[in-house]
Order: structure tokens, then C-alpha cells, then sequence
């Protein structure tokens, strides 16, 4: 009846476990009072969950993105001081069969279910805003694709209580994810977590790309999209060319689990060496889904705070361009210790660090977007300077590990831990912050809080120093990744300050979401009353903040880049339109939440094998979308009345503030 | 006399720099990668300071530039020059560009040449004999065969300094990395295949060794000691593990073959010499052994029976 499921999934003698859910199943039930306390049901429902308005969908992404962050980072609190407890030859307070599967759970987390949701969701709110767009090109399916992200989060979290997660590390190298050797659910919930939010991520990279490309505003060509929109298009096109190989090598993988198959294994012809080809043909690429918006970002912000032109635009289009091709070429450099031949190893060193290059250029051309300025140090500009200092660090790290002959004592060493800490913490969540600081009026109508906004960045920034340069250092004394325990009084030292590292990144993180809570205690005093807080120079910042949910009342012309600033300086920008038109939108619905509840549950039932459960909820998605596609009554048109008395509200906003 | 502004630079660096210095230098020979035993060691270590060195010709100034323009044009600062519309310089694209691919050339070139030089497959060019040393990873402790000397240990390797090494590596289930720091170059070891690697120890001494591949529940214990003799140490040695009465037989390997964590030193005065053969090809418990189904489908594929057959013989190595 309960396939492999019985009341020994959970696990009851493991008290970390037990306290945490207990602590979450506190939590869970205080918000379901409070919602019904304060008959909050309705408003979640019409206002979030059904919603299709990309604004609210990009910040549904960026709030799992921040929850699933201090899930990761409790994780990371626990290795770290796993490993400064058991590195004088005791064994820490975590056995291996639960470290394994912290360690797994963090990288998993952090790529796919906070750095993604965080990306993913500034791309929302802000592309089509930044185009002149009044939504994504398919609004059913962006509501669709984030919920399945849910959906794969959820599965994820529920392995904490029920069953365990894998305890392969976060990419689940074959033999080791083999039945043979990891007969449990773990790596079950691995595949159908990161295969259910994978087709939400791909979906939106089909959304955003038609985004890109069909419905940018009038005189807004391509060489004129603003750079985050380029860095964007392509991360998308990255998402939709690599996501099938991760579906399709993580079906292969449970095709070998559950159907006894041999793609990877070591018997039947099977050979692990194949998978890992094949997952990091994904997961190179990934990386600069990843990088390449925070790119982007760092981009709007230093031109925003410096009050200058982008310096070098289209060197900076080229060498996204360059970057997103080159990223296909590389991902043999993940494993040059495999044994291929000596010109084999070398070519994918030298396509490697070719893409320094493009990357170089960019640094440069940030560097002279300031020179010449008048550049001031708001939050967002100080995350981006936390990034200019600190990349560089991780691209040296980087190149080194690029090199065959030297990756071939780094290989697997903290040393490569501490460097892709080094560009993912300095570039994307810098990047994340920067733009959570830089678009948040945009999306909620006042800024951030600044004195905690920047302790934040100064915690993380010195933080992350503190824990990763004692990473590097052992790295250099030979000490690999993934121990448990170890003897070596040396390294401990190393391990105590880390430690402390991560503590000072949990202050920054603390700092965070005091800075939400304060913000929107002071939010009167914080508004953004004319919708253009920082003197920015992109569309987005032409409307009101936060946006109407149309967006824009008249598509505005575009005749060069940096729309807005143009827009101001020609005395065009806050001119309300001359003649108002009823607007055309698409109508909220629940058709995305349901099938992705149906598509959690299905992975359940598959990570269980509880096929009669896992038929019936097939059938039911199968149901529900068909019946919706029958629905025709999905759109409708808001009434130039209404869009009037909108846009003559922001505009008497605007008056009385100037 | 006026400092100029590059002994003014060095003056107030120095010291820091050279504070940094000793904090590193103090514990110098802790960083095993950087203190190396071996010409393969010391070839890669090389590489890393020179790469970067080289790369920090354009990290730190870039680091500067960040810190400088940003204080320089300081909004406060209206003393600076405010170009809002300033987007372009030929000169300076042409720099930006140039900089980079010129040291990435650099680079390339030195990535080009040690590859081939340090291809871990390379035999080390030497006078000396080389030793072969065929090694297993199991769950979870290193079986080192020394077919020549037919004896066999776990968890211990030792080697005669000066003389090359060829190790032969395979795994017998999990994927492990074979790793002595302080020799050099790490390989990965595969089950049902064959990696090579060559390390040759300068000087005598005991070096830690360990797999750098997580695999599994007692991969933290997976280390062994690694020590480098002279040459009649060696050879007393040899004569030590000889007279242990315990042989490498294809039953001691099943033994041994069953996960196990922290296991001891142990010697085997004697060794079947197919037992690597059949670790190797997934054989030591009596299924058919790899290479000889792989033989015997290529026989009938000349013989033009197909793929049917290949598919029997696999699936008779499936059960």
C-alpha cells in the first residue's frame, strides 16, 4: 500500500532531526493561525498563489530563495563545526551517514533552490519591466514553473523528516548512487527534487527567452536592451540548452535504481565515467546561469551609483556572448585526475581559461564605468564592490585549477572548495544582494533600510574571507573535501577560524532580514514616492513603485539605450500619456499550483515507489491540464477608466513630491 | 630626498607583506602542496606560483583600481572630473582586451607544455629501475601489489627514494582518488578500469597519503601512510613483509574486499598474481571476468553473431 514507506522513515532516534522539525512544525503551525487569525487565506490565495504577474511571481522566487538560504546555511554552521570539533582525532557530534548527507543537502540547496530562485526570481521581476513589457510571453506557465521550483524544494525539506536525503555529495556520482551502494531514498529524493524543479527552470528559461525576443517595446532593439536583459537572455538560452542533458542523465540514474538498468553502473556494460561527462556538461554551463545576471546586475548598479554611462557596452554584450559559448566548451576541466590523455586535459585547460578573458573585460569595464563619476556607496553599490575585490581572488583560484598539471595536486582540495565559494558567495550572492537592495522599491514601494543593508554586506564580505582563506590555506597543505573527521591538530587552528568566519556570514545574514523587518516597520519614512529612488537610467524605473500591475499604461518609445535617463534628460520621463487605452491581461489562475502539488506528490509516490499513488496523481495532472486547456476565459481587458485613475494617483504622488 | 610614489608604495607595503610572509613561512612545511618530495611535486609547484605570480600582475592593480576610483569619485569628492556621458575609449578597449589574452597566451602556453610533461601516464625518465606497484581502492583501505617483489600491503606504502614509481590503479567498487600530497600528481581509481601514474620520491621521509574522492560512510579513514627509504631500507623491508605468513590469495582479496573502516597495517608474504588481474576486471568472486567477455564478444562479432551474444555474456556478468 505505502511501498517502501513505513513509520521507520522517520527518524525518530537522530534528536538534531527531531528538534529541527519540531522547531518547523512550531513555526508551521503558528503561520497557519496566524493566516486564519487574520482571515489571510483569501488574500494568499487571489493575490500570490494564483497570481500570473511576473512581479509577484519573481518575488515568490526570491522568498523561497531566502528561506532555503538559512536552511543551506544551517547546514554549512554544521559542517563547519563538524569539522572544527572532530579535527583533533574525535569523531564531532555528526556521525558519517548524517554529515554525508548534510554536506549533499547544502550544495544542493544552494545551487538549486537558493542561488536559482534568487536568479530566477530578480529575472522576473525585473526583464520585463526593463523591455517595456507588461508581462512574460506565457504567464500560466511562469506561475506553472515556479511552483514545480516549490514543488522540488518541498521534496527536498519533507526528506529531512521522512526517510533521508542522499549521501553522495551534491552531484551524486555513479557507483556511489547506485542502488548497490546507496539502497535507500536518498538519492530518490535527489533525482525527482532536482527533476521536478529542473522542468520549472527550463520552462521559464523558454518563457523568459520569448520573452527577450518578442516583446520588447517599441525602438528597443537589441544592441539597446539593457544589460541585465542581455545577461539574462543569455542565462536563459544556457537553462534551455543544458537542463535536458541534467533530465535526461538523472532519468538514466534512476532508470539503473528503480528498473535495475545499467547505463552507470559497474557491471552490465555500465560506466560511471558517462554520467559524470554528462552531469557537468550541465553543470558548467550552470555556473554561468548562475554568474552571468549577477553580471548583469553589477552592471545596472555601478552605472546607476556612478551617474555615468556603462563604460564599453558593447564589449560588454560580446564578452556575455563569448562567455555563454564558451561555457559549453569546458567541462572536462571537473575532471582532468580522470586519466584522459595529456592533450585532451590541456585543450580543456586552454578553453578554460580563455574565458578569463571575456570575464577580465567586464572587471575593466567596471572599474572605468566608475572613472569619471560620482559614484555613491548606497547598499546595492557596496555589495558590487564587495564583488570587484573579491572576484578577481576567485578567478586567479580559478585559472590555477584550470591548469591541468596544478589541478592535479588541487583537484578535490578545500582549495577548490574555498574557490567556488569564492566566485559564487563574490559573485552571485553579492550579486543577488546587490540586486535584492537595488530592486526592492521597485517591487514593494520603499527601500531598504541602508545602515543594515550595508552591515550586511561588510559582515558577509568580511565573513567570507575569514572562513574561506584558512579553506585555501588547507587546501595547500593537502587536505581534501567531504571529511567527516581527521587528526591533525595544524588544520584544526584553520577549522576554528573558519568557524568563526561563518558566524560573522550568519551576522550578515541576520543583518538581512532585520533589514526587511525594520523596512517595513519604517516603510512611511522609507517610500519611494516618484518610482526612480537611485537616479537610475533603465525602464523599469519609469513607472511607479511599486509597479502597476500592467506595468506600463502606454508602451513607451525607446530611441537609445538607457531608456529612462534619456527619457529625463529630454524631459520626457514622468509625462503622464497622452491618451489611455484599455490594457489587455491574463487572468490569474490556480492551474500551476495544483499540478505542481500533483507533481510533488508524484515525486513522492516515485521516491517511495507507491505506484498506485504515483499513477493516480500522473492521471490527476494529466486531468487538470487538459481541463484547462479548455478554459478560454484566461484574459481580459482592464479598463482605460480604471488605468486613468491609476496612473492620475502617481502622477498627484508625484507633484506633491517634487 | 622626496620618496617617489613606487618607494613610497614599497615602504608601506614591505612590512605587511613581509608580516604575511612570516605567518605563512612559519609553518611552511605544514602546506604540503607547496613542500614538495618529488620532481613531480616540485614541477607542480612551480606552475602554481608562477601562474600566480603572473596572474596577479592584473589582480592587483585591478583590486587598486576598484579601491582608487571609487574613493577618487566619491560623489562628496567635486573636485574630480564628472564626465556622465563618457562610454567609450578605443585606447582603453583595446588595453582591456589585449592585457588579458596576452597573459592567458602566456598561460596557455606553460598549461600546453606541463601537461604533456606532467601527464601522470609519462614514465620519469630516470637511470634508476622503476618500481610497479598496482594498487586497489576498497571500501574503505588501499591494497598496494608490488608484482615484483610478490608481496602485497594495506594501508602502507613504501618506496625506495630516487627510483621511479608506475603505479597501475583500479577501485574494486566505489570511485576513489589515489593522493600523496607531498609526491605530486593525484589519479582517480575506477572500478573496471585502469589508471596510471608516476611519482618518483626525492627524499626519504613519511608522507601522508589519501583518497581525495568521497566515497561513501568511511571515506574520512581511507588514509595511509606513505614512506620513502633508501634502498637497502627498502629491501629490508621487502624481506619484513615476505616473512609474514599470510599470502594474497583470491579468498584473502574476497576477505578483504568487505567494507571495512579503520582497518591496520597488514602485510601478505606472498601474492597470486591474478589477483590485480581480477580486481581489475570485476572477477575476484568468481564471475566471468571483464576483458574476457569483452574478447569473446569481439570474437563473435567477427564470427557475425551480433549483438545477441554480447548481450548474453553481459548479463551473465550482471548476475
Amino acid at each position: 500500500m505505502f511501498g517502501k514507506l513505513t513509520l521507520n522513515a522517520i527518524p525518530l532516534d537522530v534528536p538534531i532531526i527531531m528538534v529541527t522539525l519540531g522547531v518547523i512544525a512550531c513555526a508551521s503551525i503558528a503561520i497557519l493561525a496566524a493566516l486564519t487569525y487574520f482571515r489571510l487565506w483569501r488574500p494568499l490565495w487571489t493575490n500570490w498563489i494564483t497570481s500570473v504577474d511576473h512581479k509577484n511571481i519573481g518575488i515568490m522566487y526570491i522568498f523561497l530563495a531566502l528561506v532555503m538560504l538559512l536552511r543551506g546555511f544551517a547546514d554549512a554552521l554544521m559542517m563547519r563545526s563538524q569539522q572544527a570539533l572532530a579535527s583533533t582525532g574525535g569523531t564531532g557530534y555528526l556521525p558519517p551517514e548524517h554529515y554525508d548527507q548534510i554536506f549533499t543537502a547544502h550544495g544542493v540547496i544552494m545551487i538549486f533552490f537558493m542561488a536559482m530562485p534568487f536568479i530566477v526570481g530578480l529575472m522576473n521581476l525585473v526583464v520585463p519591466l526593463q523591455i517595456g513589457a507588461r508581462d512574460v510571453a506565457f504567464p500560466y506557465l511562469n506561475s506553472f514553473s515556479f511552483w514545480l521550483t516549490v514543488a522540488g524544494a518541498m521534496l527536498v525539506n519533507v526528506s529531512l523528516g521522512i526517510g533521508e536525503f542522499a549521501r553522495t555529495g551534491w552531484l551524486a556520482y555513479p557507483p556511489l548512487s547506485e542502488a548497490a551502494y546507496s539502497p535507500g531514498v536518498g538519492v530518490d529524493y535527489y533525482i525527482w527534487a532536482l527533476q521536478t524543479s529542473g522542468l520549472g527552470t527550463l520552462l521559464s528559461g523558454v518563457n523568459l527567452i520569448t520573452t527577450i525576443l518578442k516583446m520588447r517595446a517599441p525602438g528597443m532593439t537589441l544592441m539597446r536592451m539593457p544589460v541585465f536583459t542581455w545577461t539574462s537572455l543569455c542565462a536563459n538560452m544556457l537553462i534551455v540548452a543544458a537542463f535536458p542533458v541534467l533530465t535526461a542523465t538523472l532519468a538514466m540514474l534512476s532508470l539503473d535504481r528503480t528498473l535495475g538498468m545499467h547505463f552507470f553502473t559497474n557491471d552490465g556494460g555500465g560506466n560511471p565515467m558517462m554520467y559524470i561527462n554528462l552531469i557537468w556538461i550541465w553543470g558548467h554551463p550552470e555556473v554561468y546561469i548562475l554568474v552571468l545576471p549577477c553580471f548583469g546586475i553589477f552592471s545596472e548598479v555601478v552605472a546607476t551609483f556612478a551617474g555615468k554611462r556603462l563604460f564599453g557596452y558593447k564589449s560588454m554584450v560580446y564578452a556575455t556572448v563569448c562567455i555563454t559559448i564558451l561555457s559549453f566548451t569546458v567541462w572536462l576541466h571537473h575532471f582532468f585526475t580522470m586519466g584522459s590523455g595529456a592533450d585532451v586535459n590541456a585543450v580543456f585547460g586552454i578553453s578554460t581559461m580563455l574565458i578569463s578573458i571575456p570575464t577580465g573585460v567586464k572587471i575593466f569595464n567596471w572599474l572605468f564605468t566608475m572613472y569619471r563619476g560620482r559614484v555613491r556607496m548606497s547598499a546595492p553599490m557596496l555589495w558590487t564592490m564587495g564583488f570587484l575585490v573579491t572576484f578577481p581572488v576567485g578567478g586567479l583560484t580559478g585559472v590555477l585549477l584550470a591548469i591541468p598539471a596544478s589541478d592535479f595536486v588541487l583537484h578535490n582540495s578545500l582549495f577548490l572548495v574555498a574557490h567556488f565559494h569564492n566566485v559564487i558567495i563574490g559573485g552571485v550572492v553579492f550579486g543577488c544582494m546587490a540586486g535584492l537592495n537595488y530592486w526592492f522599491p521597485k517591487a514593494f514601494g520603499f527601500k531598504l533600510d541602508e545602515r543594515l543593508g550595508k552591515l550586511s554586506a561588510l559582515c558577509w564580505f568580511v565573513g567570507f574571507f575569514i572562513t574561506f582563506v584558512p579553506l585555501y590555506a588547507v587546501g595547500l597543505m593537502g587536505m581534501t573535501r567531504r571529511l567527516n573527521h581527521f587528526n591533525n591538530p595544524v588544520w584544526h587552528v584553520y577549522m576554528l577560524v573558519a568557524m568563526a568566519g561563518a558566524v560573522i556570514i550568519l551576522c550578515g545574514i541576520v543583518a538581512t532580514l532585520a533589514q526587511i523587518a525594520v523596512s517595513i516597520r519604517n516603510r512611511k519614512a522609507l517610500a519611494d514616492l516618484t518610482g526612480d529612488p537611485w537616479g537610475a537610467r533603465t525602464l523599469e524605473w519609469a513607472v511607479s513603485s511599486p509597479a502597476p500591475f500592467y506595468n506600463f499604461a502606454a508602451m513607451p518609445p525607446i530611441t537609445d539605450r538607457d531608456a529612462f535617463w534619456e527619457m529625463k534628460l529630454r524631459g520626457l520621463a514622468h509625462r503622464p500619456p497622452s491618451q489611455l487605452h484599455r490594457i489587455h491581461m491574463p487572468r490569474n489562475t490556480g492551474t500551476g499550483f495544483i499540478l505542481s502539488v500533483l507533481a510533488g506528490v508524484l515525486g513522492f509516490a516515485l521516491v517511495w515507489n507507491i505506484w498506485w499513488l504515483a499513477g493516480a496523481s500522473f492521471a490527476a495532472a494529466v486531468a487538470v491540464a487538459i481541463t484547462h486547456s479548455f478554459d478560454e476565459n484566461r484574459d481580459y481587458y482592464v479598463p482605460s477608466e480604471q488605468v486613468a485613475s491609476i496612473e492620475s494617483a502617481y502622477f498627484k504622488q508625484l507633484t506633491v513630491q517634487v | 630626498m622626496r620618496e617617489n610614489p613606487v618607494q613610497r608604495l614599497t615602504r608601506r607595503v614591505f612590512p605587511v607583506a613581509a608580516a604575511a610572509a612570516a605567518v605563512f613561512s612559519v609553518s611552511g612545511c605544514d602546506y604540503a602542496i607547496l613542500d614538495p618530495k618529488g620532481p613531480i611535486g616540485a614541477d607542480e609547484k612551480w606552475l602554481i606560483l608562477f601562474s600566480t605570480g603572473l596572474m596577479l600582475v592584473v589582480v592587483i592593480p585591478v583590486t587598486i583600481m576598484a579601491l582608487a576610483f571609487a574613493w577618487r569619485y566619491r560623489a562628496s569628492n567635486k573636485a574630480a572630473v564628472y564626465a556622465p556621458n563618457w562610454e567609450h575609449s578605443n585606447a582603453i578597449e583595446v588595453v582591456v582586451w589585449i592585457i588579458p589574452c596576452l597573459i592567458i597566451a602566456t598561460l596557455a602556453y606553460f598549461t600546453w607544455v606541463s601537461s604533456h610533461k606532467l601527464d601522470p601516464y609519462r614514465p620519469i625518465a630516470s637511470r634508476a629501475k622503476t618500481v610497479e606497484v598496482q594498487v586497489v581502492s576498497m571500501d574503505w583501505k588501499w591494497l598496494f601489489i608490488y608484482p615484483e617483489q610478490k608481496i602485497a600491503t594495506v594501508n602502507e606504502l613504501v618506496l625506495p627514494v630516487d627510483r621511479p614509481v608506475h603505479f597501475r590503479l583500479t577501485s574494486q567498487s566505489m570511485m576513489n582518488t589515489f593522493f600523496v600530497p607531498q609526491l605530486g600528481s593525484m589519479i582517480y581509481t575506477m572500478p573496471g578500469m585502469q589508471t596510471q601514474l608516476s611519482l618518483l620520491a626525492g627524499h626519504p621521509g613519511e608522507y601522508f597519503g589519501v583518497s581525495a574522492n568521497f566515497s561513501g560512510e568511511g571515506f574520512s579513514d581511507m588514509v595511509f601512510t606513505t614512506r620513502a627509504v633508501e634502498a637497502t631500507q627498502f629491501d629490508q623491508w621487502v624481506a619484513m613483509v615476505r616473512s609474514s605468513p599470510k599470502a594474497l590469495s583470491l579468498s584473502a582479496y574476497r576477505d578483504l574486499e568487505k567494507p571495512t573502516v579503520k582497518v591496520p597495517v597488514a602485510y601478505y608474504g606472498a601474492i597470486d598474481p591474478v589477483v590485480y588481474h581480477h580486481a581489475l576486471n570485476q572477477c575476484a568472486d568468481g564471475a566471468p571476468c571483464m576483458d574476457d567477455m569483452m574478447s569473446r564478444a569481439a570474437a563473435a562479432d567477427t564470427l557475425g553473431l551480433g549483438d545477441r551474444a554480447f548481450c548474453d555474456l553481459v548479463s551473465l556478468k550482471g548476475h
